[in-house]
């Protein structure tokens, strides 16, 4: 091996964060409570995590977590995703994965709408390496796909 | 039998010159050197094959049969000339036990739609092994629906092989077909065929062979082995895509109704009655690949001429050197280990996720694939969900084995 370019290059990739997210996800858990839970699953990759959402009348996703298996950069996305989410309303949310596609896709990311929003963009701009990955792009959106197919199909939880 | 020189293991340099016949692999990859090594998906070209396609698109090239003008003779001439040369790679018995087709998956999911629905009834068995390709489950499946057919499983052992007492343990007077692989894409397992083939006819079952994996790098006798059915795809051999072969005795095919309707495929069409041609036209409905048919003889040829036997030597050195260089490192583990395999190097990694091996190797010019390769009973019966697989060609040498390795060692220093 000569040169450290494929590194180098590579890094764009598996930034720190994600590394650090990756090897050691956050909010790896099933949440008690939760009325809201997809399965999301990459047939290409095998890539398969389950999410579950708690989110309270006001709309106000209260908790979030997931478990599942996954390459590095759906793991890092799954955990930092969860990470975020709480506390956000189900509009912000979905408008925080507005900015990752963008940011993901090349695309003009869009403007943070309020300034509690810029940490979260400048975390979800770790993620835009991928662009330059196409087949890994849907490894950094697989958590939020599966967010969006959460909120949508509304789980019956029982108290009994 | 297709001509083979050396009759002992050459060593691992010696066809190395063949790799010049590749054009593509000259070419530079993230500013690296090309280390193809995901032939078990798909295999580059070889000058020869290309330049046949080229060359009889140029001067002979035409639609095939009843044609008067000379083009379309000459075309029909290539075209037979293909399914004949075919036919002398398989050791066949005659040309109209070879049938064209897109590749394996449609080979099988003609005996399925064709053979399956005359002879099998509800309750009539088809034995797979949990290591067979998902083109030789799902069209089982589609029958199963069809007709209530049962599908038996055999399953492979901690190592990845394929047992034959495990093999007669399901056969019973309800087989009606035994169809596996000849040898494994994910694990490189060759199975006894030879064994399972015999087991299944004393059982009066038939037995299909996938040979997607195994007829590039090994010698294939279709009447030694005595398969009822043996398929391959042309780009897994040096060939085209969207050319591939359904081979059947004679007798088999003979009593097969169509597969699809259209041109090609008749003998005489009123609006009362059809009746069909004889095989192989009546399995050729519509115009064939006629070009890929040539380019693939042409790949055929090629790959005759230089040996299955020394190919298959020269790719098991490189295996076992791989092998050897991944073992050494700390965390990989090697999915497969057959006392026979052939070509194919799947592995997993305590430091990373295929996929993530997959992207850093493609980094260092290192091509692979990882996934779980159209096996997922098989990744399932594994406790896997994916594996990097490194496969292995005729133009591959010790050098595309240690940039392999280097790169391994890359993935853990940078994931690890």
């Amino acid at each position: 091996m000569t040169g450290d370019l494929p590194m180098d290059d590579l890094r764009d990739l598996y930034q720190d964060l994600i590394l650090d997210h990756g090897r050691n996800p956050r909010n790896f858990r099933v949440v008690e409570g939760a009325n809201h839970e997809a399965l999301g699953h990459n047939p290409l990759c095998g890539d398969r995590l389950m999410l579950y959402l708690a989110v309270d009348e006001d709309g106000v996703i209260r908790d979030a977590g997931f478990q599942g298996s996954g390459c590095a950069i759906s793991v890092a996305s799954a955990s930092m995703m969860t990470g975020m989410l709480i506390g956000k309303t189900t509009e912000q949310a979905e408008a925080l994965f507005s900015i990752l596609h963008a940011a993901c896709t090349g695309q003009d990311a869009a403007q943070p709408t309020d300034s509690a929003q810029s940490e979260d963009v400048d975390r979800l701009k770790a993620l835009s390496g991928v662009r330059n990955y196409p087949m890994r792009v849907k490894c950094a959106t697989l958590a939020w796909h599966t967010m969006q197919a959460a909120l949508k199909s509304e789980k019956k939880v029982t108290t009994e | 039998m297709p001509p083979d020189v050396a009759l002992s293991p050459a060593p691992a340099d010696d066809i190395e010159h063949y790799r010049a016949d590749f054009p593509i692999l000259s070419h530079i990859i993230h500013g690296r050197r090309l280390a193809y090594l995901d032939n078990a998906a798909s295999t580059q070209k070889p000058r020869c094959a290309l330049d046949a396609m080229t060359r009889f698109q140029e001067r002979d090239y035409s639609n095939i049969h009843r044609g008067v003008h000379e083009l379309s003779v000459r075309a029909t001439q290539a075209y037979e000339q293909a399914r004949a040369c075919v036919r002398r790679f398989l050791n066949a018995e005659r040309d109209d036990e070879i049938v064209f087709v897109r590749g394996g998956t449609e080979a099988i999911n003609l005996v399925a739609h064709s053979w399956g629905r005359v002879n099998l009834k509800a309750g009539d068995e088809i034995v797979l092994t949990v290591l067979e390709h998902h083109s030789n489950i799902v069209p089982w499946q589609m029958l199963r629906a069809d007709t209530g057919v049962v599908l038996r499983v055999v399953p492979v052992s901690e190592r990845g092989e394929v047992r034959i007492e495990d093999v007669r343990a399901v056969l019973s007077p309800r087989t009606k077909l035994v169809a596996i692989a000849h040898v494994s894409n994910v694990l490189g397992t060759v199975l006894p065929i030879g064994e399972i083939v015999r087991a299944a006819h004393a059982h009066g079952a038939l037995a299909l062979i996938d040979g997607c994996q195994a007829v590039a790098r090994i010698p294939v006798d279709v009447r030694e082995i005595d398969a009822d059915f043996y398929v391959f795809s042309g780009h897994k051999i040096y060939g085209p895509t969207g050319i591939g072969v359904l081979y059947g005795k004679h007798d088999l095919l003979a009593a097969m109704p169509p597969y699809q309707g259209g041109g090609g495929m008749i003998e005489s069409v009123t609006f009362e009655e059809t009746t069909y041609a004889p095989p192989p036209g009546r399995f050729e409905a519509g115009t064939p690949a006629i070009t890929e048919a040539v380019g693939l003889a042409a790949a055929l040829d090629y790959v005759s001429g230089i040996g299955l036997s020394r190919i298959g030597a020269h790719e098991d050195t490189l295996l076992k050197h791989a092998e050897d260089a991944l073992r050494r490192i700390e965390g990989v583990t090697i999915v497969g280990q057959a006392p026979q395999k052939a070509g194919v190097l799947s592995f997993v990694m305590k430091q990373a996720h295929p996929h993530d091996i997959g992207t850093i190797l493609d980094r260092h010019g290192v091509a692979i694939r990882a996934g779980h390769h159209c096996a997922q009973p098989l990744m399932e019966s594994l406790d896997l969900t994916a594996t990097a697989r490194a496969s292995f060609g005729l133009y591959n040498n010790i050098e595309d084995v240690e940039a392999l390795s280097e790169a391994v060692r890359e993935v853990k220093r940078f994931l690890g």
